[in-house]
């Protein structure tokens, strides 16, 4: 009996050696372990910061880059002379791109007049009102129209819209700003509904129990109180729609006569400033060139301000 | 086991980030000098034969290369039949024809971003100081065209340029229906407009900012578009249409009219009867490579400007 016990003793202090043996070697290669972990995953994280820098050094370089380009043509035509002037004739070295920024700012307001209504309509409808069904087949739907390229909508705009407008209207050839904004108020629609589609998702479901609650009917749910909480979501849609009308190049060039005047009704034709930039740089040299890449300055500090604007609705807590 | 596969993928993404914007770049400044590269080595090979045939354009030398050609919409119909002719002459020639316009071409020339420069005008005052070599390889009409429902079929040179102007804006007023006139001209750098403004007389020299300048008076409102080929579009789709077109671009889809009684046909604008023509030019800058050379020696051979009299008039 007490050999028995002492072997048992034994034997629990060799078991007892043994697991202290084996408690520190896996301390030492679990401490060799977490710190090759550490290691890998700063090293990762590094990349994924390289890989953010990327993003941001290239916004950096497109702006200084366009300003050293652009400055000295500023300076050379003068500021309010290029920003004002009426006439763009470039053989003649006369450089004023006013028609240019009515047509371009035309353009996007009737862009956002056409695509926002709609698109917000088109929003709480799949949002609120829309059968599952239904949404299965509009959803596909609307990306497919988020995907087609703008080239396109510019082909389709040309071919049906362009007519259309010429027998209906006393516009000269049907090329005017109507086709454009027309055109560009389609390209803006996905952009719009997605967005304030799912901003109106977000809004808590007890904002619509409560109203409804109170007797409200749906669409003065939807109206007076979705709608409302929904309104940062909403407005960074209608921005993101500016920043896309007021960029598009092709489409605009295929359907807007491009004449550089400055257009006096909705039915003339006009010269949206990318569409002067794309048409012109082919072969634009010295101040000609330079006066593009200025015109590439006023469309930058356009689309900066839009961002600003946008920064400061969507920071505001509704 | 896994993490090692990401960290080896994100770590050569980086790397192929880098390695494919060093290549590129090198790329587009050594290309010139890989075609030249090439060139000197298939000429070196073939300067013994060379010398003892002669330049005889029809013996069959391997030559192979890339010829870039830029410039007016004008002249690219023209280049690509040429450059078909060559390419079946000389299987192992890609011929590059990129259609932009006049102006863009002269720059390209001037740039080298482009072997061959098209231009369908003369060469402006500050395009004469980059020295380039003007090879003049064909002559070519402009053709005034409206849609085929128009009624007109004759305008003098003064109805055109008034037209132009803007001082008649209604078809009745030349004798047709009563409807707007619809301009359609073509963007600043084209060569047809530069030249068709100057034998119109569309330009003028006018006060702006206390400065005479000679400027374009073709009417503010007129539609701008960018090639021979859009303008061909919107006259055959509008018709109320008006615009020019060189006169190798007239199909069955516009109508062409006679101006001061003259058809524009090839014959007669080789009898000066029909006065709205122009030169195409060739620019080159400096040296010629091999392949350039050659493409530039058959335009100018009897099959070339065969070719060239096909829709244009040949300078033989």
């Amino acid at each position: 009996m007490n050999t028995i016990n002492i072997d048992i003793k034994k034997m629990n202090k060799k078991l007892k050696k043994i697991k202290i043996n084996a408690d520190a070697k896996n301390s030492i290669s679990a401490n060799r372990k977490t710190q090759k972990r550490k290691h890998i995953e700063r090293l990762v994280e590094f990349i994924f910061l390289f890989c953010a820098l990327v993003a941001i050094i290239s916004v950096g370089t497109i702006a200084v880059f366009v300003f050293i380009k652009g400055m000295p043509a500023l300076v050379e035509i003068g500021f309010l002379n290029f920003l004002t002037g009426k006439m763009w004739k470039p053989s003649a070295e006369v450089f004023g791109i006013l028609p240019m920024i009515l047509s371009s700012l035309y353009v996007t307001i009737g862009a956002i007049v056409i695509g926002v209504p709609i698109g917000i309509l088109s929003a709480v409808f799949m949002a609120e009102l829309a059968p599952k069904w239904m949404k299965k087949i509009i959803r596909p739907i609307i990306d497919l129209l988020a995907g087609i390229p703008s080239v396109v909508h510019g082909l389709f705009g040309l071919l049906v819209i362009v007519p259309f407008i010429k027998e209906h209207t006393n516009s000269l050839g049907g090329d005017s700003l109507l086709a454009a904004m027309i055109v560009l108020g389609i390209m803006i629609l996905p952009t719009v509904i997605s967005i304030s589609e799912s901003s109106i998702n977000q809004v808590p479901k007890t904002y619509k129990e409560a109203s409804l609650g109170m007797g409200a009917s749906k669409i003065q749910t939807i109206f007076k109180v979705i709608i409302p909480a929904a309104k940062s979501g909403i407005i960074t849609a209608i921005v993101l729609g500016i920043g896309r009308a007021i960029g598009e190049t092709m489409a605009v060039i295929l359907v807007a006569g491009n004449a550089p005047q400055i257009p006096t009704k909705i039915t003339d034709m006009g010269r949206t400033l990318t569409a002067n930039i794309a048409m012109e740089m082919n072969y634009a040299f010295g101040l000609h060139q330079e006066a593009l890449f200025a015109t590439g300055v006023v469309l930058f500090c356009f689309i900066m301000l839009i961002n600003i604007v946008l920064n400061i609705i969507t920071r505001k807590d509704y | 086991m896994k993490k090692i596969v990401v960290f080896l993928l994100l770590i050569s993404m980086v790397l192929i980030g880098f390695v494919g914007c060093g290549e590129k770049k090198e790329e587009s400044v050594s290309k010139e000098v890989n075609n030249k590269v090439v060139e000197e080595k298939e000429s070196a090979s073939k300067s013994s034969e060379e010398k003892t045939n002669g330049t005889n354009i029809s013996t069959k030398k391997e030559l192979s290369g890339t010829i870039s050609i830029v410039g007016s919409t004008s002249v690219a119909p023209l280049a690509e039949k040429l450059a078909e002719e060559f390419k079946s002459l000389n299987p192992k020639v890609k011929v590059e024809i990129q259609a932009v316009g006049s102006t863009a071409g002269v720059k390209a020339a001037k740039d080298k971003t482009g072997q061959i420069g098209m231009a369908s005008r003369n060469l402006k005052t500050e395009e004469e100081e980059w020295n380039l070599t003007k090879h003049i390889i064909a002559y070519d009409g402009i053709a005034v065209v409206v849609n085929p429902s128009n009624d007109i079929s004759e305008l003098s040179k003064e109805q055109v340029k008034k037209i132009f102007k803007g001082e008649i804006t209604n078809w009745n007023e030349v004798g047709g229906k009563d409807e707007a006139i619809l301009v359609v001209s073509r963007e600043s750098g084209s060569g047809t407009r530069g030249a068709f403004e100057d034998i119109v007389s569309l330009k003028e020299k006018v006060e702006i900012n206390g400065e005479m300048k000679k400027v374009s008076q073709v009417r503010e409102d007129a539609l701008i578009a960018d090639g021979n080929g859009v303008v061909m579009a919107n006259i055959a789709s509008k018709d109320n249409a008006v615009g020019y077109v060189s006169l190798s671009y007239v199909d069955g889809t516009v109508k062409s009219l006679k101006i001061d009684g003259e058809d524009a046909t090839v014959e007669n604008i080789q009898k000066d009867k029909y006065k709205i023509s122009r030169p195409f030019l060739m620019l080159t800058n400096g040296e010629m490579d091999d392949v350039t050379k050659e493409y530039i020696d058959f335009v100018f051979s009897d099959k070339g400007q065969e070719i060239v009299s096909l829709k244009n008039i040949s300078v033989k």
